[in-house]
């Protein structure tokens, strides 16, 4: 049976393949440190703005807590490898259980709320997970942790270590952004998708359609939560060293969902798009202006976000044309 | 055998109001049941105590000799009552066969499926030549088969149209009357509340008149509205003597 919805899905396995291509080759001629990282940051946030998006995007929760959750993923597997010797491929992906997790744990008293009230306590819970990091000394406090160089191991896929060539952890962020991809072009196409953006739509008719409201709700945080605790487990690898004002703070909270929102909140391509634009143009704007010490780099950047919000609330992904429906009664109408 | 459905002694009160009081009547196997009663009567208040919406504070709903006031809107969705709603909630965000797969998905677990049930219930509606348009760009008479749709998407016993054709051309409303007697000649047994007297009257088997929460009169449509009660409250005193 092929029907429009068929053809969309088939095209976009189609066009994300031949992204992953692209961006797999993108950093192979590039050999200057800065742009290297550039990509890397901008890749990883593209999948953390697709994890954001499964619950904020699909489900219509606006979360404003995924640091949390990003620094849980962080500080487990970066603890699993200092305090136990566990190498960080395995202790992310207890880092991304613990962040599904810990969006449960968020989401059983939050979720009883609704619209604002719900992103309101979210901001709440992120605070607090902050302030228990910054006051734990377990877990290095303020201070925060170092993630040592295993000399013993060397440079090593298993351990996501290596001391020079960048180019490996730009395949690490562009897994992770591409299996959270995955992740939500499955959701898109399945039993889940769908409730879940009726869910969002209009939860009293989500009901009369036997959608169970707080548990679509929750299966969608421990998705968003365990995607992004494995981003966070990547990123502390990456750059080698932790703490709560790394990984924790409340800024990231929005940092995370902003490449989502401005590409476009519920679509596949959205996040992508969204921080293909502003992760570089916030770096940008911060190198060249960010000196000034007078914000002007900040001036800029949200500037474009309010450009964007009142020129295209649906979001820049929509100005390239992605996920436009055949006007009404095309030929999809006959062949179905 | 019970009736589909059983409305016993059921009360509902908001805030001292009472929208519902002592209300009794029975939903039989495969018959259109029309409610009918002036504004606030109580009409979409016992619609939301059979749906699940709400719970009634006295008084037993029974679905096939089972109780279901006090069940959630899931609840009564999957044992088989579905419903569509005065304001129409279409999700806007989809498209029209997204809304109705929707539906299909609280039988169905897989997609393929969920989509075949759903463009089987568009072509059985009179959408399929709307299956890919936005949901929110459909007329206001498309909206409202849309949300038939969806709901027969979930493969009801009984279905509960509010106001389905109010607000409709002529010419709209009579094709909407087309589609409730196809329903019900599918099998699904149909309640519904509705204003347009002139088209509710031809194509119910049997009316409820509710009145300030009460049941005024139930009956065959053309005695219910020959009863001096029911024109008084419609039309006041001065009438019913006439």
């Amino acid at each position: 049976m092929e029907t429009s919805i068929t053809r969309r899905r088939r095209h976009e396995l189609i066009i994300g393949a031949t992204l992953l291509a692209v961006l797999a080759l993108l950093p192979l001629p590039i050999h200057d440190v800065y742009t290297r990282n550039l990509i890397i940051i901008t890749v990883l946030f593209a999948g953390l703005a697709q994890a954001w998006n499964v619950l904020g995007g699909y489900c219509g929760q606006i979360s404003l807590s995924h640091a949390l959750y990003f620094g849980v993923g962080a500080y487990v597997s970066t603890l699993l490898l200092t305090r136990a010797g566990i190498p960080p491929t395995v202790g992310m992906f207890a880092g991304g259980a613990l962040g599904g997790l810990m969006a449960l744990l968020v989401g059983w008293p939050c979720f009883r709320l609704s619209g604002h009230y719900y992103a309101i306590a979210t901001v709440v819970v992120g605070e607090i997970g902050y302030l228990l990091a910054l006051n734990w000394d377990w877990i290095g406090g303020a201070t925060g942790i170092n993630i040592p160089y295993v000399r013993s191991v060397g440079d090593s896929w298993l351990w996501l270590q290596f001391r020079i060539d960048k180019l490996p952890y730009h395949y690490a962020a562009l897994a992770f952004a591409a299996v959270a991809w995955l992740v939500a072009w499955l959701i898109e196409g399945s039993r889940w998708g769908f409730v879940w953006r009726a869910v969002k739509d209009d939860p009293v008719a989500a009901r009369s359609l036997a959608v169970r409201i707080f548990p679509s709700k929750m299966a969608a945080a421990a998705i968003s939560g365990a995607l992004t605790g494995i981003g966070g487990a990547i990123y502390a690898q990456y750059v080698g060293y932790i703490d709560p004002d790394s990984v924790l703070y409340g800024q990231l909270s929005i940092l995370i969902p902003l490449p989502a929102v401005l590409g476009g909140v519920g679509t596949l391509w959205g996040p992508l798009v969204g921080a293909a634009v502003l992760i570089p143009l916030s770096e940008l704007t911060r190198s060249y202006l960010g000196g000034s010490g007078r914000g002007v780099d900040l001036m800029i950047y949200g500037a474009l976000i309010i450009l964007v919000a009142l020129a295209r609330p649906q979001g820049l992904a929509s100005l390239i044309g992605v996920r436009v429906r055949a006007p009404a009664g095309a030929d999809d109408a006959a062949a179905a | 055998m019970p009736p589909l459905l059983e409305v016993d002694n059921v009360s509902k009160s908001f805030g001292g109001v009472a929208a519902n009081v002592n209300i009794s009547f029975d939903v039989r196997e495969g018959e259109i049941l029309g409610l009918i009663g002036p504004n606030g009567a109580g009409k979409t208040s016992l619609f939301n105590a059979i749906s699940g919406a709400v719970t009634p504070d006295a008084g037993e709903i029974r679905l096939n000799g089972r109780r279901i006031s006090g069940l959630s809107p899931e609840q009564c969705a999957l044992l088989g009552i579905a419903r569509t709603f005065q304001v129409v909630r279409s999700f806007d965000s989809m498209t029209v066969l997204e809304n109705v797969m929707v539906g299909a998905f609280s039988r169905l677990s897989r997609t393929r499926r969920a989509m075949a049930r759903a463009l089987e219930t568009l072509a059985f509606t009179g959408l399929a030549a709307r299956v890919d348009t936005p949901a929110h760009s459909l007329t206001p008479a498309e909206k409202r088969r849309l949300e038939v749709a969806r709901a027969l998407a979930t493969e009801p016993r009984l279905l509960l149209l509010d106001e389905m054709l109010t607000g409709l051309t002529p010419v709209e409303a009579q094709s909407g009357v087309q589609l409730i007697r196809d329903v019900r000649a599918r099998g699904v047994t149909v309640m519904m509340v509705e204003h347009v007297m002139e088209v509710l009257l031809p194509l119910v088997d049997r009316a409820v008149v509710l009145d300030l929460g009460r049941v005024l009169t139930i009956g065959a449509p053309q005695d219910v509205v020959q009863n001096p009660d029911v024109i008084r409250a419609y039309l006041g005193d001065r009438y019913a003597a006439a």
